[in-house]
């Protein structure tokens, strides 16, 4: 496997950014669902197929791309719902890519994670008290001044009012309902927060109230964030850093400014011309991908971009391109012609292959 | 039969609304879901509506459509599409527009397709029914053709295939060719591509410009996405708790905004451009209950310059009225002078707004 060789170009493309221990890193991370039919096993969805990144103490990082890319999956291992096939996850120099339950809870106390969903994630019959003094009962700690008191501190804290302690998941919006399960994810005051598209089920209105939340929370309490969206332009509001995956791997990681104005990967230009932005009108500049995203049961040989790049060579279906720095830039990217300059002037001709 | 008149002139707008009210009964009271909204859309041009949820946008859409339930609903109002009034007519004289003259798409073509049938099958029913001397095979061949004119590639084979073997895109495609096998003259496409990833949305904008400009339908496109409006709609209104609360030429709405919730909707967004690190300036609170409206203007409550004119905004509901230049119409209690004062000193400098 080459994850280990990606993982030490990892290391050396971040050293010189930040120095200090990371708080998560993680080193060939990988997970496959069998498929079966009957009985007999029929190969596996390769969901997320080596993934090598770190996060240091009060830093984000934003996840991005496109449904299937396994940045969900991603997440759920991060805090360990679901467990890794390959690969290791080391948070706060532990390793806990295969920690049993017992060990996991303690290690949940400095690790959580918020919803998407923020009607499917509150027990409908629990009130917004016990919601969030759930993490506290499990762990059974009694905070000084007791468990309503907390309650009501981190309701006040997230822009609830705190006599709601006793009302119902039913009696408020779906703005409010996230804020109780953000409420509930810093009960415990974690490090880490793994936040799998908090707003994306929210208004535009709302969705702003809750991104500047979630940003005051990060500065107040330095808390390191693992954000997952697939909304470039709410990623570049909140995170420090940007990984864009597809299909199971990362493609391009840096910093923010890095990756939104000089990205290298063909696919993060095209993800970032696909957005349809309110500054400028009418159809500009778009970089047409054709088609969609190949299958993960069966992704293609080489690089798994190429079947939709415009550059694509045959190189790059025999040779997997390593997510490594290219042409002196400021982040790892995953690919044997890597574009350079700045964004909104393609070098390639991506018209040349387009079916219309 | 019923005579219908005729259209009057060529020039006429293709779909005309005019003080459309929409009202469900329901337990807890009488639901205002649309209140007094008035539009038109000519051929060859787009309309996109925005709004958060409960704006009351789909069900503008569904009135046109006369897709509601009507021993709940009362609509009032007029809705004339190529010259012909929609409210109060009879069922099967809506059905018979419907699908023909006006079809829709919608939001999420998983649910919209219906998984036993193949997905050919479905497109071609849709076209017997408003051709019903035409044959299976002439039925076929027409949704062959469609399937390929919306990019869907070995259009025969998919021809036989079922809703689950498409991908999210390929299944919005085919939902778009369903809505245009009859060659509808008004298309409304309800948030057609908030269920799909953004490489996808771009390749369905693209498709329906392109398909525009061929058929020179009306497209009226429902949105919460003010970057999808910018791209496609040549118009728009924008609906805060089933009032038009703005409406004028995309450049005039989102270049010089004059309404203080578009104000909100502009400033929120976060974008590609301008400073990473600044606030969004979000609007504060959440949209209203549609049973209990805020008295005066729906929006005071969450305007931060609802008390610039004393009580006028808590009392008296704002009628759309011009806002400078020409189709440009706006529904605020704010003087023009001061509403450009504002939005110059104070909106215009945060966010996307700029």
């Amino acid at each position: 496997m080459n994850g280990v060789t990606n993982g030490q170009a990892a290391v050396a493309g971040d050293a010189g950014r930040l120095a200090g221990e990371p708080l998560l890193s993680v080193r060939g991370l990988t997970k496959h669902f069998p498929v079966r039919q009957g009985l007999r096993a029929r190969g596996a969805v390769r969901a997320v197929d080596g993934l090598d990144f770190d996060v240091r103490p009060g830093e984000t990082l934003g996840l991005v791309g496109e449904s299937g890319c396994g940045k969900t999956t991603t997440g759920r291992m991060l805090v360990r719902l679901l467990e890794p096939t390959s690969g290791s996850i080391m948070f706060a120099g532990r390793d806990i890519t295969h920690g049993g339950r017992r060990e996991l809870r303690a290690l949940r106390q400095d690790l959580q994670i918020i919803f998407q969903d923020p009607y499917a994630s509150l027990n409908p019959r629990h009130t917004v008290g016990r919601i969030v003094a759930m993490p506290l009962q499990v762990n059974r700690i009694t905070p000084p001044g007791g468990v309503k008191k907390r309650v009501q501190e981190l309701l006040e804290l997230v822009g609830l009012n705190p006599e709601h302690y006793n009302r119902y998941p039913h009696e408020f919006s779906g703005g409010q309902r996230q804020r109780i399960g953000i409420a509930r994810a810093l009960a415990l005051k974690p490090k880490l927060i793994v936040a799998d598209e908090p707003v994306s089920a929210l208004d535009v209105s709302i969705q702003a109230q809750v991104i500047n939340l979630l940003r005051d929370l990060q500065r107040d309490l330095d808390l390191a964030f693992v954000f997952i969206a697939h909304d470039l332009a709410v990623i570049r509001h909140f995170c420090h850093r940007v990984a864009v995956m597809y299909l199971g791997k990362i493609v391009e990681i840096g910093d923010r400014d890095t990756i939104y104005t000089r990205p290298q990967h063909p696919y993060t230009r095209a993800l970032l011309s696909a957005i349809p932005d309110v500054t400028t009108l009418g159809p500009a500049g778009r970089i047409r991908l054709t088609g969609d995203v190949p299958t993960p049961l069966n992704p293609p040989s080489g690089c798994r971009f190429r079947t939709r790049c415009w550059k694509a060579t045959d190189h790059c279906a025999t040779e997997e391109p390593a997510l490594t720095t290219r042409d002196d830039g400021g982040q790892l990217t995953a690919c044997h012609y890597p574009e350079s300059g700045p964004v909104g002037v393609p070098t390639g001709e991506p018209g040349s292959n387009e079916r219309t | 039969m019923v005579e219908l008149p005729t259209p009057r002139r060529g020039e006429d707008p293709y779909l005309r609304v005019t003080d459309l009210r929409v009202r469900f009964d329901t337990e807890d009271g009488v639901v205002k879901a649309v209140d007094g909204v008035s539009f038109a859309v000519e051929r060859g041009r787009t309309l996109g509506i925005v709004g958060e949820s409960g704006s009351g946008k789909s069900v503008t859409s569904l009135a046109i459509l006369g897709l509601h339930n009507a021993k709940r609903t009362t609509i009032s109002g007029e809705i004339s599409v190529g010259g012909r009034q929609l409210v109060g007519l009879r069922e099967e004289e809506i059905r018979r527009l419907r699908g023909r003259d006006m079809a829709m798409i919608f939001q999420d073509p998983l649910s919209a397709l219906h998984p036993y049938y193949s997905v050919g099958r479905q497109i071609a029913e849709a076209y017997r029914v408003h051709h019903p001397r035409a044959g299976k095979r002439e039925a076929r061949s027409r949704a062959v053709d469609m399937l390929g004119r919306v990019g869907i590639p070995q259009p025969a084979k998919r021809f036989d295939q079922f809703p689950h073997e498409f991908s999210g895109g390929m299944r919005q495609r085919a939902m778009i060719a369903m809505a245009l096998v009859n060659d509808p003259d008004l298309l409304i496409a309800d948030e057609p591509t908030t269920a799909l990833d953004v490489t996808v949305q771009a390749q369905i904008l693209d498709l329906l410009a392109d398909l525009q400009a061929e058929f020179r339908s009306a497209i009226i496109l429902i949105t919460h996405d003010l970057g999808v409006v910018s791209q496609v709609a040549d118009d728009v209104l924008v609906m805060y708790a089933g009032r038009a609360v703005e409406h004028g030429s995309v450049e005039r709405v989102l270049r010089a905004p004059q309404h203080p919730y578009t104000w909100g909707l502009l400033s929120s967004v976060p974008s590609l451009h301008g400073d990473a690190d600044a606030d969004l300036v979000p609007i504060p609170g959440n949209p209203p209950s549609l049973i209990n409206l805020p008295s005066g203007c729906a929006f005071h409550p969450r305007c931060r310059w609802a008390g610039v004119n004393g009580d006028r905004s808590r009392t008296e509901i704002p009628e759309l009225g011009p806002a400078g230049a020409p189709g440009h119409l706006v529904a605020c209690h704010l003087p023009v002078a001061a509403r450009e004062r504002i939005y110059r000193d104070e909106v215009a400098q945060v966010g996307v707004a700029r």
